[in-house]
């Protein structure tokens, strides 16, 4: 213990500690308690007591210790109180008990904490939407408010989904514990999805009026970064690498008059170049492992047109070969649309046009507005403007998102016009 | 802690299996169920007869209302069960998994509720 302080510095500590390491306390309450809730609560406590105690006895040496053991007798004496009425909670009073003759923690078991608590809120049992929430709410701190605002839900809704996912958890047994290693390329893509999903909706919302909600690609960020100190994974720094990238560009893809900005016509002057910088680090570090997977070649991607200080000096032919690879790893229709938009800057549109119409003509990405609206551009560039137009027709009707549409509806009327 | 996994498989898939593949499959069913008593974690299980035979009752309002069928029309009826014990839900994941219905069908694993005596 440092010695009595005045009590404003005591309680900045206090709040730069809760900035710094509530979840981290929380992470391991968790682990302590086996109880969301109640770790919440007992975490919720252990802030309390330090704003009473701090400014009296000075800052302790080590304040995460200090509020994880506080926080751990405050449940404990919740915990007996309600016992008193409850008989239920004896065996759960008996199992908290017994967590305190466990030996004190280190600094390198409560990170373990954290990738435990990352792990078991993405854990598949959960319903995605589920994971999401309680990510949000549980890892990053967000509240229950927050996080329903950001994804448009109603907040009873939000909560609900929160507290059915408490109790699956509870209910299914379902271990507050890092994959072994043979779960762990199923299990971390679960975790890695959830985010990538957190920063698209933040990146591009799916629906309503604005298209970058920052906030959430900001956590989403976070959570990367997260990941990337307590697993250094190649696709954990991967994922990282895109999100950087992507989220590099922001400023140049949505000025302030709240118009869409496509790549081809952004200022790259805008572009955050540390972040890019930063991001193609990541990429290198995660190429290198020789275990490429899909985030760390679509960051690849991402890198290469970071590279480009304008449109036209785009290395296509090294975007439209990682495509190729991409395609070996995961062959989905959407990495092949955007594959036929590299091959049609490479070889020119009407190559570009043949791959969307075979995707198409299989029966694939007919309600994606996507494929549409990239037709619609080979075709208005071949200089076949009925099919064109029909085909921008077609993109604005399938799209949900207001800037995007205006977007579109801009070229559709050129077109007309023209 | 117990968990229970029911298995659900298209039923008539099963009726138009040649004969050397059903016996595959049983024969893989068999080792399975050898290898779940071998590790202590079977606790019980059993084949169920086709859905035709099922029966569903539900109680309203303190009637007993018995309809012909299985509950719900899918494409996949429920065949048979196994009740293990496992160490948690991934533990429960990881037998469920090796199920030889879980490749062709869905098991569906339930947690079995542990009442306590007060």
């Amino acid at each position: 213990m440092t010695g009595p302080e005045g009590s404003d510095t005591a309680r900045e500590r206090i709040e730069q500690v809760y900035r710094s390491d509530s979840r981290r306390v929380l992470a391991t309450l968790i682990r302590l308690l086996g109880d969301f809730d109640l770790a919440e609560e007992a975490m919720q406590d252990s802030f309390v007591a330090a704003i009473d105690r701090w400014p009296v006895d000075g800052v302790p040496a080590n304040p995460r210790t200090w509020l994880v053991s506080t926080g751990r007798f405050k449940a404990i004496d919740r915990l007996r109180r309600r016992a008193t009425f409850d008989a239920t909670l004896a065996p759960v009073l008996r199992r908290v008990d017994r967590s305190i003759e466990q030996p004190e923690f280190d600094d390198d078991k409560l990170e373990d904490d954290r990738l435990r608590l990352i792990f078991t809120c993405c854990h598949p049992a959960l319903g995605r939407d589920a994971q999401i929430a309680l990510t949000l709410r549980e890892v990053c701190g967000l509240t229950t408010e927050e996080i329903a605002h950001a994804f448009l839900t109603p907040a009873p809704t939000l909560a609900q989904r929160i507290v059915r996912a408490k109790a699956k958890i509870r209910d299914a047994n379902i271990p507050y514990q890092v994959p072994t290693l043979a779960d762990l390329p199923e299990r971390l893509d679960s975790v890695l999805h959830v985010i990538y999903l957190v920063f698209n909706e933040g990146y591009s919302a799916s629906s309503g009026s604005t298209v970058v909600r920052h906030d959430l690609s900001t956590e989403a960020i976070t959570l990367g970064r997260l990941l990337v100190d307590l697993l250094p994974e190649p696709e954990a720094e991967g994922l990282l690498a895109l999100m950087l990238l992507h989220d590099a560009r922001r400023a140049a893809r949505m000025p302030a008059d709240g118009e869409l900005v496509l790549l081809d016509d952004q200022d790259r002057t805008l572009w955050n170049r540390p972040q890019i910088d930063e991001g193609r680090e990541l990429v290198e570090d995660s190429l290198r492992s020789r275990r490429v997977g899909p985030y760390a070649l679509q960051a690849a991607i991402a890198a290469v047109h970071a590279n480009a200080l304008t449109a036209s000096e785009t290395d296509w032919p090294q975007i439209a070969g990682l495509y190729d690879v991409l395609m070996r790893v995961e062959a989905t229709p959407v990495v092949e649309l955007n594959r036929a938009v590299a091959i049609a800057m490479r070889d020119g549109p009407a190559a570009g046009l043949a791959q969307i119409d075979a995707i198409l003509a299989r029966g694939e990405l007919h309600e994606y507005h996507l494929a549409h609206s990239a037709r619609a551009d080979l075709l208005r560039r071949l200089g076949r403007t009925h099919e064109a137009v029909v085909a921008y027709e077609r993109a604005i009707a399938l799209n949900t998102q207001e800037p995007e549409r205006r977007f579109l509806a801009r070229r559709l009327s050129e077109l007309r016009t023209a | 802690m117990r968990y229970l996994c029911l298995i659900y498989d298209n039923e008539k898939a099963w009726e138009k299996m040649p004969k050397e593949e059903a016996d595959a499959v049983f024969g893989e069913y068999f080792t399975f169920t050898e290898g779940i008593k071998a590790s202590g974690q079977h606790l019980g299980g059993e084949a169920l007869q086709p859905t035709q035979a099922a029966t569903t009752v539900r109680v309203r309002n303190g009637k007993v209302a018995t309809t012909d069928g299985p509950f719900a029309e899918t494409k996949e009826q429920l065949g048979g069960y196994y009740l293990i014990d496992a160490r948690d839900l991934n533990d429960a994941i990881q037998v469920a998994a090796k199920i030889p219905s879980a490749r062709y069908g869905s098991v569906e694993v339930r947690p079995i509720m542990e009442f306590t005596s007060m």
